[in-house]
């Protein structure tokens, strides 16, 4: 990564709901370049809501989310790559192809660099659909370098890996880190890479205002 | 620019590699078409009467059989996701994949009807205009798949509500599309009329509907 990211993350006060179900409200962090957010809590409490609420895949109940140092025009959502618990392969394009595809259609992506941070190079041309669990979740993290972005949304990174390759992958949020970049990871296995902040959710069952039954 | 050729291009070869869509659509469209004499009786005149209408009904049942899949597998495996947080806007996505189910779907099936306008005894001459006139209509037939594609997305067993809710939309195209060519084989009036108004609709369904299908895709992210 020779180009350095100097985009900065902040979020004001978020909310989110959930059919119904108020999941967390005034929610505050902030995070400078090359600093990440390890999120915990028990199943339920709203990590993933909260990943995707960053990508803007999900709507904010309340507050906002701000970001500094990004070139204006750029939306938050194409700062940031999103690793969800879906690996988003087509089983019937080739490692490499798949690849491929996403360097072309985020643009500015090293086919060669992705194949090679997880060390998928020697299956570039089998069928993705061959792949084993682990393989075709490393195929989904090998995304993360078909496009130079700032913001990284790791949702449970490391389902399926193998223990070398979760080295690995510490390895490699930390080198995304040295280059000026964000992390927001949630897991439940020790990475091996520091955090610098932590974001503890508690599952509520809280029914929102003027909702209640 | 450049993602969108992308997207474009995958979308065509995946639908390639993975065969049974186009297979299944072009496999129905024949099977009415060959069945339909049957059912009509062996009276010529009839049957290419009768042919510009069988002809249609059945490209438009036949492009639905596959129209459930436009979004359907990106959104299960989560690629649409991953698309949404691309460069293009989501009008756009949804653009560029109705125009790959038109490009793998309903272009095939408009170059197989003239061989089938052959076994319901369409004259010669019609057949030019024929393959013009779905051509020309068949793009808001992909397109308005698209609209219902997006809203059925996370329901199993989609393709019945699915044709519920597109079907009436084609009527007019249903409409123009046959007396394009009725038109040209007993006449009154000329076909170029109801081939400007063919246009028309595909025209404004390009433009129009990637933007409620792009709403209802935005709805099935959450």
């Amino acid at each position: 990564m020779d180009s350095p990211f100097t985009v900065a993350l902040e979020a004001t006060e978020i909310a989110c709901e959930r059919g119904g179900r108020l999941l967390f409200e005034d929610l505050s962090f902030a995070l400078r370049p090359g600093e990440a957010l390890l999120v915990q809590g028990p199943n339920g409490a709203g990590k993933t809501s909260l990943m995707r609420q960053v990508g803007g895949l999900l709507p904010l109940a309340a507050g906002q989310f701000s970001t500094t140092g990004a070139a204006h025009d750029v939306p938050i959502p194409e700062l940031c790559h999103y690793i969800g618990h879906l690996n988003a392969i087509k089983t019937t394009l080739s490692v490499a192809e798949n690849l491929a595809f996403w360097a072309d259609y985020l643009g500015n992506g090293d086919v060669d660099a992705a194949l090679a941070a997880f060390g998928l190079g020697p299956l570039a041309g089998i069928s993705a659909g061959l792949l084993s669990a682990g393989q075709k979740r490393k195929l989904a993290l090998s995304r993360l370098f078909t496009s130079p972005r700032p913001i990284w949304l790791l949702d449970e990174p490391s389902v399926s890996l193998d223990k070398a390759s979760v080295e690995r992958l510490g390895e490699i949020i930390g080198n995304h880190r040295k280059a000026g970049g964000i992390a927001i990871v949630s897991t439940h296995v020790n990475l091996g890479a520091e955090f610098t902040h932590t974001l503890d959710l508690v599952a509520q069952t809280r029914a929102p205002e003027g909702r209640a039954a | 620019m450049t993602a969108a050729i992308a997207l474009l291009a995958r979308d065509v070869s995946l639908a390639w590699r993975e065969g049974g869509a186009i297979g299944v659509a072009l496999g129905f469209y024949l099977m009415v078409i060959a069945i339909a004499p049957f059912g009509l009786g062996p009276d010529l005149n009839l049957l290419s009467r009768t042919a510009p209408g069988l002809l249609w009904v059945a490209l438009l049942l036949a492009a639905l059989l596959s129209a459930d899949r436009i979004f359907h597998n990106d959104y299960e495996d989560g690629t649409l996701d991953v698309l949404a947080t691309g460069p293009l806007p989501l009008p756009i996505v949804a653009a560029s994949k109705s125009l790959a189910h038109w490009i793998t779907t309903c272009v095939p099936l408009a170059l197989l009807a003239p061989v089938l306008g052959l076994l319901l005894n369409l004259s010669i001459e019609t057949i030019p205009l024929l393959v013009l006139a779905m051509l020309a209509g068949t793009p808001a037939v992909s397109f308005i798949a698209g609209i219902g594609a997006s809203l059925t997305l996370g329901l199993r067993r989609s393709g019945l509500l699915l044709a519920l809710l597109v079907l009436p939309l084609y009527v007019p195209v249903l409409i123009f599309g046959v007396s394009t060519v009725s038109a040209a084989i007993t006449g009154p009036g000329s076909p170029w009329p109801p081939l400007m108004m063919l246009c028309a609709i595909s025209l404004a369904s390009m433009i129009l509907a990637p933007l409620a299908a792009a709403a209802a895709l935005r709805l099935n992210l959450r």
